[in-house]
C-alpha cells in the first residue's frame, strides 16, 4: 500500500487521526521516499499553503482552500486569473459555489501528488499523506471532485475535477485509511464511512484501530487477582499500594474487554485490513512514540 | 463546588469543547441532574451516541424537544422531580424554520429554500451548524417552557469555533462583497450590480457552473432578509453574554485539550462571555504512591513485587504483569495530575471538576448515574467516591 502516491487518512475527532497520518509519513520517509503530510484547513483560516520541512524527507503543509484557489488562478488562468484572485468579491462568490472549496483543497492535494508539479519550484513528492477532515467532511472531500465534474460538465475546472476524481478512484494511485478507536461512536462512524465510500465505488484500504488496551491476564489469573483483592483489608493504610496495584490490573483488564466487545464489528467487517495499534502509556507522543507506531504499522501497510 | 452551585440562577448552560472528549455525555448528565433537582430542563444535542439516546428513552429524536420518561431514570436511582426534555438538532430543518419565519411571504421562503446556493449555505458554509444551534437555543429560551437549557455544542476542531461561527455566517451574508452584488432596485426583482457581472462571467468560464442566475436570484430573494440573520445573531450574542448563561468547558486531561481549555477561557474573557468552570473528563485519579514510591507503612524490607507475588500465591511472573499494569496506570495518573495542576494554575479561580476514566464506555443509565455522583455530589462525597476507584 505504501507504493501508492496518495494516502487519505480520515476518522472521528479525538481518535488520533493526525498521529496516524504522521506515523505513516515517517514510515514513508524512512523507506527513502520524499513525503508530505497535508492537512485540509477550513476556508478563511489564514493557513496559507506553504510546504514546511519537518525532518529529512518529511514535509508538511496546511491547505487553506482560499490560498489554494489563488494559487490555482495564478498558475492556470493567466491574466484573467491574476485579476480574479485579487478580487474579494470573486473569492466570496467562489467560496459560495457549491463544492468549490472542497474541490480546491483536493485539487491542491492532487497537485502535490503529481510527478510533474504545476507550481514553480515545486519539487516532486513520492507520497502524499492527507490528514483529512473528520469523517463526515472527509467523505465530502473525497466525493466532491466527481460531483463537481458531473454538475458543471464544461469548463476548465470541471475538466480538472474529472481528472482528480479518476485519480482518487484509482486503487493503484490512492489509498483510503480510516482511524478508529474501540468505542461506540467511532466504530459506528467507521462502519458508515465504509458504506458511504462503497456507495461511491471507493474502497476502504485499511482501518487503523488505535489505542488498543492490552489484555494481560487469562480468566484463571483474573480470578486469582480478584480473590487476592477481595481478601485485603480495605481500610488498612499499609496495604494501600497492594490494593491499588490489584485494582489497576483489574481496571485495565476491564477496559481491554470493553474495547474488544466494541472492536468485534470492525474485526468482522475488515478482517485483514484492520491494523491495531496499542495504547501508548506515556506522557506525550514524541519522536520515539511516532517511530514506534510507524514500526507497528509497517507490516500491515506493506501488504497490497 | 459542584454543578448545582455552578448553575444556580442560570437559565442556559453551554457545554463547549473539542470532539471526542465526552461532551454529549456530560451535557446529558448535567441535564438529568438539574431535572432531578426540580428544574424543567431541555438538553439540545446534535448527534448523540445510540446508546446514550436509548438510555434516555429517545430512540427517535426530532427537531423538537421530547420528554424523557421519568420512570426510566427512576430505575437507575435518579428521581426526576422536575422535567427532563431532550432534542436532537437538525440544522437543515432549523435553518428552514428560520427562513420561513423571516420571509415576508411563503413564496419568498420557498424561493430561497429552492436555491442551490441556499443548500450550500444551510449545510456547508462554515458556521451554519453553529448558527442554527444558537438560533434554536434562542427560540427555546424565549418560549418560557424551560427553567434551564443545556446546549451540547456542535463538534468542531476547536471549542472557540463555536463562538465565532454565527458571526462568520452573518459576516458572509452582510459582507460588503455580497452587498455589492445586490443593487437596490426597489421591490421584487433585484439586479446584479455592474461590477459583479464580469466576475460571475469569469467564474462561469472557469468552473462551468452558472452562478449568475443562482446568485442573483438567491441574494435577490434573501436580500431583504439578511438583516434578520444579523438581528438574530445579535440577539443570541446578548443572551449568551447575559448573567443567565454559564459556559462550561468539557476537556480531557491530555496536553492539547488542556492547552485548548486555557485558550478557550481567554477567548471567553476577550468576548466578555460568562465562564463558569471546566469539567475534565476521563481523568485518571491517583491515590497511592505507585510502584516506585515508598509506602511508608509497608515493611521496608519488602518491595511491592514480592508482596504481590506472595499475595497471588507465589506467581512472580503474574505479579510482574500486575506490577506493569499498575505502572502503566501511574504514568497516566501522573500525566493527568500534572495537566490538571497546569489548568488550575492557568485559571482565575474558576472551579474544575474531574470525572474519572471508567473502565467501560459510558452510555447506559447506571453509567450516567456514576458520572452524576461526581458532578452533583459535595466535595466530601467526591473524595469518598475517588477513594473507592483505585484502591
Amino acid at each position: 500500500m505504501l507504493d501508492r502516491r496518495l494516502i487519505f487518512v480520515t476518522g472521528k475527532g479525538g481518535v488520533g487521526k493526525s498521529t496516524v497520518a504522521h506515523a505513516i509519513g515517517r514510515l514513508g520517509a524512512r523507506q527513502g521516499k520524499r513525503v508530505i503530510v497535508a492537512e485540509l484547513a477550513p476556508a478563511g483560516s489564514g493557513a496559507g499553503i506553504d510546504e514546511v520541512q519537518l525532518s529529512p524527507g518529511l514535509f508538511s503543509i496546511v491547505i487553506d482552500p482560499q490560498a489554494a484557489m489563488e494559487e490555482y488562478l495564478r498558475v492556470k488562468a493567466g491574466t484573467l486569473g491574476g485579476a480574479l484572485s485579487h478580487s474579494r468579491l470573486f473569492s466570496t462568490l467562489a467560496m459560495a459555489t457549491p463544492g468549490l472549496r472542497e474541490l480546491l483543497g483536493m485539487g491542491k492535494i492532487w497537485e502535490l501528488a503529481q510527478l510533474q508539479r504545476r507550481t514553480r519550484d515545486g519539487a516532486v513528492y513520492d507520497l502524499v499523506v492527507v490528514d483529512a477532515p473528520a469523517t463526515g467532511h472527509g467523505v465530502a472531500a473525497l466525493r466532491t471532485p466527481r460531483v463537481f465534474a458531473q454538475t458543471a460538465r464544461v469548463g476548465p475546472i470541471a475538466y480538472q475535477a474529472d481528472i482528480i476524481a479518476s485519480t482518487l478512484a484509482d486503487p493503484d494511485f490512492t489509498a483510503i485509511v480510516a482511524v478508529s478507536v474501540a468505542e461506540e461512536m467511532p466504530v459506528r462512524e467507521t462502519l458508515s464511512l465504509a458504506d458511504a465510500l462503497a456507495a461511491d465505488g471507493l474502497g476502504l484500504d485499511r482501518v487503523v484501530l488505535n489505542q488498543v488496551y492490552p489484555e494481560r491476564f487469562t480468566p484463571a489469573e483474573l480470578e486469582r487477582i480478584r480473590a487476592a483483592a477481595g481478601g485485603l483489608d480495605p481500610t488498612a493504610e499499609a496495604l494501600r499500594s497492594l490494593r491499588s496495584a490489584l485494582a489497576a490490573a483489574l481496571s485495565a483488564q476491564a477496559r481491554a474487554r470493553s474495547q474488544q466487545s466494541h472492536a468485534r464489528e470492525l474485526v468482522d467487517r475488515f478482517g485483514e485490513r484492520l491494523a491495531p495499534l496499542p495504547f501508548l502509556f506515556c506522557d506525550e507522543l514524541g519522536d520515539a512514540e511516532l517511530d514506534r507506531l510507524a514500526d507497528l504499522l509497517e507490516p500491515k501497510l506493506t501488504l497490497p | 463546588m459542584n454543578i448545582p452551585e455552578l448553575l444556580e440562577s442560570r437559565r442556559i448552560c453551554v457545554c463547549a469543547g473539542s470532539g471526542g472528549v465526552g461532551k454529549t455525555t456530560i451535557s446529558a448528565v448535567i441535564g438529568l441532574g438539574m431535572a432531578a433537582l426540580g428544574r424543567r430542563v431541555c438538553v439540545i444535542t446534535i448527534d448523540p451516541a445510540r446508546r446514550l439516546a436509548g438510555a434516555l428513552g429517545l430512540e427517535e429524536l426530532g427537531n423538537e424537544p421530547r420528554r424523557v420518561p421519568a420512570e426510566r431514570l427512576a430505575g437507575a436511582g435518579l428521581e426526576i422531580t422536575g422535567e427532563l426534555w431532550a432534542m436532537m438538532l437538525d440544522p437543515k430543518a432549523t435553518f428552514d424554520d428560520f427562513i420561513d419565519a423571516s420571509a415576508p411571504t411563503p413564496e419568498r421562503a420557498a424561493a430561497v429554500k429552492a436555491n442551490p446556493i441556499y443548500a450550500q449555505l444551510s449545510s456547508a458554509v462554515a458556521g451554519s451548524q453553529e448558527f442554527t444551534a444558537v438560533s434554536k437555543l434562542y427560540e427555546l429560551a424565549g418560549s418560557g417552557r424551560f427553567d434551564l437549557l443545556v446546549l451540547d455544542t456542535p463538534p468542531a476542531r476547536n471549542a472557540l469555533d463555536f463562538l465565532d461561527a454565527p458571526r462568520r455566517l452573518t459576516g458572509f451574508l452582510e459582507g460588503r462583497a455580497v452587498q455589492a452584488l445586490v443593487r437596490p432596485t426597489g421591490v421584487g426583482v433585484r439586479l446584479l450590480s455592474v461590477g459583479a457581472a464580469p466576475l460571475l462571467a469569469g467564474l462561469r468560464r472557469l468552473t462551468g457552473v452558472d452562478l449568475v442566475s443562482d446568485i442573483s436570484s438567491f441574494f435577490g430573494v434573501l436580500g431583504p432578509m439578511t438583516s434578520a440573520f444579523s438581528q438574530r445573531a445579535g440577539a443570541v450574542e446578548a443572551l449568551l453574554r447575559s448573567e443567565q448563561t454559564a459556559f462550561v468547558l468539557v476537556a480531557s486531561a491530555q496536553r492539547e485539550s488542556i492547552d485548548e481549555a486555557l485558550w478557550f477561557t481567554d477567548g471567553l474573557a476577550a468576548r466578555r462571555l460568562p465562564f463558569a468552570g471546566v469539567v475534565v473528563n476521563r481523568f485518571h485519579h491517583d491515590l497511592s504512591p505507585g510502584p516506585d514510591g515508598a509506602d511508608p507503612e509497608t515493611d521496608p524490607g519488602r518491595d511491592l513485587a514480592a508482596s504481590l507475588a506472595e499475595l497471588l500465591g507465589g506467581h512472580p511472573e503474574l505479579a510482574a504483569r500486575v506490577g506493569t499494569a499498575f505502572a502503566d496506570y501511574h504514568v497516566l495518573a501522573a500525566r493527568d495530575g500534572a495537566q490538571l495542576t497546569r489548568l488550575v494554575a492557568g485559571l482565575d479561580g474558576e472551579p474544575v471538576l474531574a470525572v474519572p476514566q471508567f473502565d467501560d464506555e459510558i452510555g447506559d443509565l447506571p453509567a450516567l448515574a456514576r458520572i452524576h455522583a461526581f458532578l452533583f455530589g459535595s466535595e466530601q462525597e467526591r473524595a469518598r467516591l475517588i477513594a473507592t476507584l483505585v484502591a
